[in-house]
């Protein structure tokens, strides 16, 4: 009952129309695509969660120190405060490691849950009008996630993480006019600068998590505001909303969702070694671990130096690097076509209505051949971000595995448009769903005392039977 | 339904079970395998049972369905809250004096608020010129040690650095020793490399890894971070990947009692190619 009064308290002093209830009352559609931004949501709660118990052991430190912890093969080693801290919050801190291995893993979720649900978004339409705010907010929180991942993984101080540090610095470094001042400044001098640890930490555990707080409230504010897209269904129109109501159902089984992500991230942890420093080694300047590999969410950035071909060019008797179109233009190209997406097809289509319907990838099948070329341009560049490891697995000369994921690169995403859009043409075309059942026949008793032979509908594919949009 | 209830139930108490061993586990001391397994269990049961509530027990809440704004507001509401902002301006830029003053104390407090990034770091100056190598300085090994013409066999090589500077990031330098004769290079910079020992700036040109790994039947060395590979014996030229200039070499001597020195700093700045590098 105590509920009860303080719900109707916080009620009358919020809003007279009843703003809890109305929320309360507020439904969501029920469909397992929806859930992706879910999982990445709560990757994030539990980074958070983490990533705490984490800072209170984590020193920033380059000092160099002789590590005496548990670990043998390193015992008698110099190696510097903040390596130092990570082994000890791994062997010696009890319930250290697997903290810290959640944390990883839970990284390695929030950065798929976050592609996954782009790709979702992307190939159902749901970021037409009036949704282009929460697609370019979610853009911004893809690029924090990077740039959180990146600054992460760079805090051991382990030798891969080094290697990932002194690409960073030499792709600033090759910024025309200023990047040799942006270079000195971000890391504080020459590389390996010596304050660039302070201040990956502190871009890691404040600017760059307030962003995502940030990012993600106005992305789910706008969302709660907006309502869902939902798919066709008979009954359903552009104007009406169908699904669960949030409280109790919709938020007991979003939390149960919440829960098991968390389990599933914390049995990742436990069971499964992750960004072993201690195999790695402390990072030296002279020493670089064969293979490096970063993770898959930058592999594919790695990926584009590696293929990139060794194109330096001089303008007025200055340089411009190998670094700056494959670590800069074209990513940056990259993420603007990107985020101008909604816009790009509004004006290319023509089409500048208002939609709630979320489209089958069939329906829109330029856009789904532009969606399966950007698919398949990430997956040859991740490959490429690992290509030594790959070619190792398939026995082949990474030369020779190079030549094959250039040509990749440029047919790869070529021939997967052209058959998407041959595939999502053709299944448009189709009156039937090609899963759909056939027709069948029922019986009905008429008023003679026989039967009737009645032959069903099969159920159409979703965008043929509804009524055209209202507008 | 009571199939669903029983799920649910077996949940919390395996989830209730589970967390109540993490405490045991932790007070024995911790082991990472079973503290993730039985944080699973824990979780995951939770998030098992209150999903089966909600989807299975819950029949009364059917799916509603709600209407929603489904029209661009109309447009004299946009054109009002256009015009709420844009009077606000208006209004303030009525009084021009007044508001060109505010802009130009804003921008001139946004230009002062600058300076403090110069605090950042050093300024560049001449350093990524330069290394601590100077003419004399003997060749030591990543340990202080020197480095003699005895160290090394034919198609071995060793990380160097000046024996003031062991360590030094911009320093290192990759000593190699090839069958004497075999080098080809110019003239002058023969000079620098010894009976078969070539010394070379071991930083990548193209991102600045180190480079690792010698490929000692072909002279060639090659970065573990993106394959750029360089010819050892040809002036340590890219032969293959995403470099597009040489190591710049170092140039050594060898004295009477056999340590090295360098003769010089490297022969062009070390390191990834920057704005200011000339061409």
């Amino acid at each position: 009952m105590i509920v009860r009064r303080w719900v109707e308290g916080v009620d009358e002093r919020l809003d007279g129309s009843s703003f809890i209830s109305r929320n309360l009352r507020k439904v969501f559609p029920d469909h397992w695509a929806f859930m992706l931004g879910e999982i990445a949501l709560y990757s994030f709660l539990l980074l958070v969660l983490t990533g705490t118990f984490l800072s209170f052991f984590y020193l920033a430190s380059h000092q160099p120190v002789t590590y005496a912890g548990p670990y043998q093969p390193l015992q008698g080693q110099t190696v510097s405060a903040a390596y130092d801290s990570v082994m000890r919050l791994s062997f010696e801190v009890r319930a250290g490691l697997v903290m810290r291995q959640m944390h990883h893993w839970a990284a390695l979720v929030f950065m798929a849950a976050i592609i996954a649900h782009l790709i979702r978004v992307f190939f159902t339409g749901a970021f037409r009008k009036p949704r282009e705010i929460s697609w370019l907010i979610g853009i911004g929180l893809f690029l924090s996630g990077i740039g959180a991942g990146f600054t992460g993984y760079s805090l051991p101080d382990d030798a891969l993480s080094g290697a990932g540090l002194r690409i960073a610095y030499s792709i600033i470094l090759s910024i025309p006019f200023v990047g040799t001042w942006l270079a000195y400044l971000f890391f504080g001098g020459e590389f390996p600068g010596p304050d660039i640890l302070n201040r990956l930490l502190v871009l890691h555990i404040f600017i760059i998590p307030l962003a995502i707080f940030t990012l993600l409230g106005a992305h789910l504010a706008v969302v709660w505001h907006q309502t869902h897209t939902q798919f066709r269904a008979p009954g359903r129109t552009e104007d009406t909303v169908t699904g669960t109501p949030v409280w109790p159902k919709f938020a007991l089984k979003s939390i149960g969702l919440a829960f098991t992500t968390f389990g599933v991230i914390a049995l990742l942890g436990g069971l499964f070694q992750v960004n072993p420093i201690w195999l790695y080694g402390p990072f030296v300047p002279y020493s670089t671990a064969s293979p490096s590999q970063p993770d898959y969410y930058i592999g594919w950035l790695e990926g584009l130096l590696r293929l990139w071909p060794n194109w330096e060019f001089h303008v007025f008797g200055h340089t411009i690097g190998e670094l700056l179109l494959p670590g800069l233009v074209v990513p940056g190209l990259v993420f603007t076509i990107l985020a101008l997406w909604p816009f790009l097809e509004a004006r290319l289509s023509g089409d500048h209505e208002w939609h709630h319907f979320a489209q089958h990838p069939r329906e829109a099948p330029v856009r789904s051949a532009f969606g399966a070329a950007g698919v398949a341009f990430f997956v040859v560049l991740v490959l490429a971000g690992g290509n030594d490891v790959v070619a190792k697995f398939l026995g082949i000369e990474v030369d020779s595995f190079n030549t094959i994921l250039r040509l990749a690169l440029v047919l790869g995403p070529i021939l997967s448009g052209l058959v998407t859009y041959w595939i999502c043409r053709d299944l448009r075309d189709r009156p039937l769903h090609p899963l759909a059942a056939p027709p069948s026949v029922t019986f009905r008793r008429n008023a003679a005392g026989g039967f009737d032979e009645i032959e069903t509908e099969p159920p159409v594919a979703g965008h043929a039977t509804e009524e055209p949009d209202r507008r | 339904m009571r199939r669903a209830t029983l799920v649910a139930a077996v949940s919390f108490g395996a989830a209730t079970l589970a967390a109540l061993g993490l405490f045991v586990v932790y007070i024995a001391g911790g082991q990472p395998q079973v503290e993730g397994a039985l944080l699973f269990v824990a979780l995951a049961g939770l998030g098992a049972g209150l999903m089966v509530w909600a989807t299975r027990l819950m029949p009364g809440i059917g799916q509603v369905t709600q209407a929603r704004r489904h029209a661009p507001p109309p447009p004299e509401e946009k054109e009002a809250a256009a015009e709420a902002m844009a009077g606000g301006v208006e209004e303030m830029s009525r009084r021009r004096l007044l508001f060109r003053l505010l802009l130009g104390a804003a921008g001139a407090l946004g230009l002062a608020a600058i300076f403090p990034v110069r605090s950042l770091g050093r300024a560049p100056g001449a350093s990524l010129f330069r290394t601590e190598w100077r003419a004399g300085q003997r060749l030591v090994d990543v340990d202080g040690n020197l480095v003699t013409r005895d160290t090394l066999d034919v198609d071995s090589f060793t990380t160097v650095f000046p024996e003031d500077a062991v360590g030094s990031g911009d320093s290192q330098a990759v000593l190699i020793r090839v069958v004497s004769g075999s080098l080809q290079l110019p003239a002058d910079r023969l000079v620098g490399a010894p009976d078969g020992y070539v010394a070379y700036s071991k930083i990548c040109t193209h991102a600045g890894c180190a480079l690792a790994l010698y490929l000692a039947e072909v002279h060639q060395l090659r970065c573990p971070c993106h394959q750029s590979t360089f010819d050892v014996l040809n002036g340590a030229r890219p032969v293959y990947g995403p470099a597009a200039r040489a190591l710049p070499q170092l140039p050594i001597q060898i004295d009477p009692d056999g340590t090295m020195r360098a003769l010089s700093d490297f022969t062009a700045p070390v390191g990834p190619s920057f704005w200011d590098l000339p061409p």
